[in-house]
């Protein structure tokens, strides 16, 4: 039995609370990495992140790239959207393809 | 560019020519694979965009419903509302075997059956901004879940694309043509061989008529 937690600043994750996620309060990039280390050995199959915080532990996250769980996923937070989530979407992309060839703008 | 240390010898000759047998099928095999997962890739990905966008679309406007329901309460009668969540979600994971890549699919359960038997408080001390916002969360949740599946499958089949294109290229543009060079020379090297060898017998022959027979002399002497 697994469970979901959202990682992120207060105001922009406990309206998940409510639909039943486990909210995870960190602001801080140290502290942020330690819980996001936590979570992802224990029984979190997904975790959500927002991107602003995302932004500060890429190098934690990208660690977990390549395993099958957790599935570490970038959401917008309560500042609004800084499109990182896509860009990484793009990413995997171009490393599969070699080049861009979705998202073409 | 033949290898530096070949032995020119037909042990090493059928040894190559196994070789190239073997990496030829491999490179078809890998070929193969990649174009069926790029196919399965492709796919993904555009529903891995779509699902991101109407996500991303989907919290904004969660957060702008929650930020409207802070507007108009305080926040301690907010904290007090969210603070007992009635609602859980319990996740199962299950993989699924996409050419060798193993992708995780995931089935929820939540802890209340009924949709609309979510709201954590009663309605009385609340504002409607409030129930608005949990609402348009629970919502969203059953894409975002689907996201979170559609997402890691992409990164885990760029993944191994990435492998598997390296190893075809490997094969492709490395293996086989240096194993065919050094089938080729070690070809021309045995030929050239055997032709210097019959060139040695037939002056040997030359040299033996010579000494029994004697047909210098006899073609002086007439």
């Amino acid at each position: 039995m697994y469970k979901i937690a959202v990682m992120g600043d207060r105001d922009s994750i406990y309206g998940f609370a409510a639909a039943g996620l486990e909210p995870v309060v960190a602001e801080e990039a140290a502290d942020a990495a330690e819980k996001l280390r936590r979570l992802a050995e224990s029984d979190y199959a997904v975790i959500y992140i927002t991107e602003a915080l995302a932004e500060k532990i890429e190098k934690e996250i990208a660690r977990y790239a390549d395993r099958p769980l957790p599935s570490i996923i970038l959401i917008p937070g309560v500042t609004g959207n800084t499109g990182s989530g896509l860009r990484s979407v793009k990413r995997s992309v171009e490393r599969a393809i070699g080049s861009d060839i979705i998202f073409g703008e | 560019m033949a290898q530096a240390q070949q032995n020119p010898t037909r042990m090493e000759l059928t040894r190559l020519k196994k070789k190239l047998v073997t990496a030829r099928r491999g490179h078809k095999l890998l070929k193969d694979k990649r174009d069926e997962l790029m196919r399965r890739f492709l796919a993904l990905v555009r529903e891995n965009r779509e699902l991101r966008e109407r996500v991303e679309e989907g919290i904004s406007s969660c957060n702008r419903n929650f930020v409207l329901a802070r507007a108009s309460m305080s926040r301690e009668s907010m904290n007090v509302a969210l603070m007992a969540p009635k609602q859980e979600v319990y996740l199962e994971t299950d993989t699924q075997n996409v050419m060798s890549v193993e992708i995780p699919k995931f089935s929820f359960r939540t802890r209340t059956q009924n949709k609309d038997d979510i709201y954590s408080y009663g309605y009385a001390f609340t504002s409607a901004d409030l129930d608005g916002a949990v609402k348009s969360i629970a919502d969203i949740l059953p894409d975002m879940l689907r996201l979170a599946e559609c997402e890691k499958a992409c990164q885990l089949l760029a993944a191994e694309i990435e492998k598997t294109r390296r190893r075809v290229n490997a094969l492709e543009h490395v293996m086989i043509p240096q194993t065919e060079e050094s089938i080729r020379y070690i070809s021309m090297k045995l030929d050239e061989n055997e032709r210097s060898s019959q060139v040695r017998l037939m002056k040997v022959k030359d040299m033996m008529l010579e000494s029994a027979h004697h047909y210098k002399e006899k073609l002086e002497t007439e």
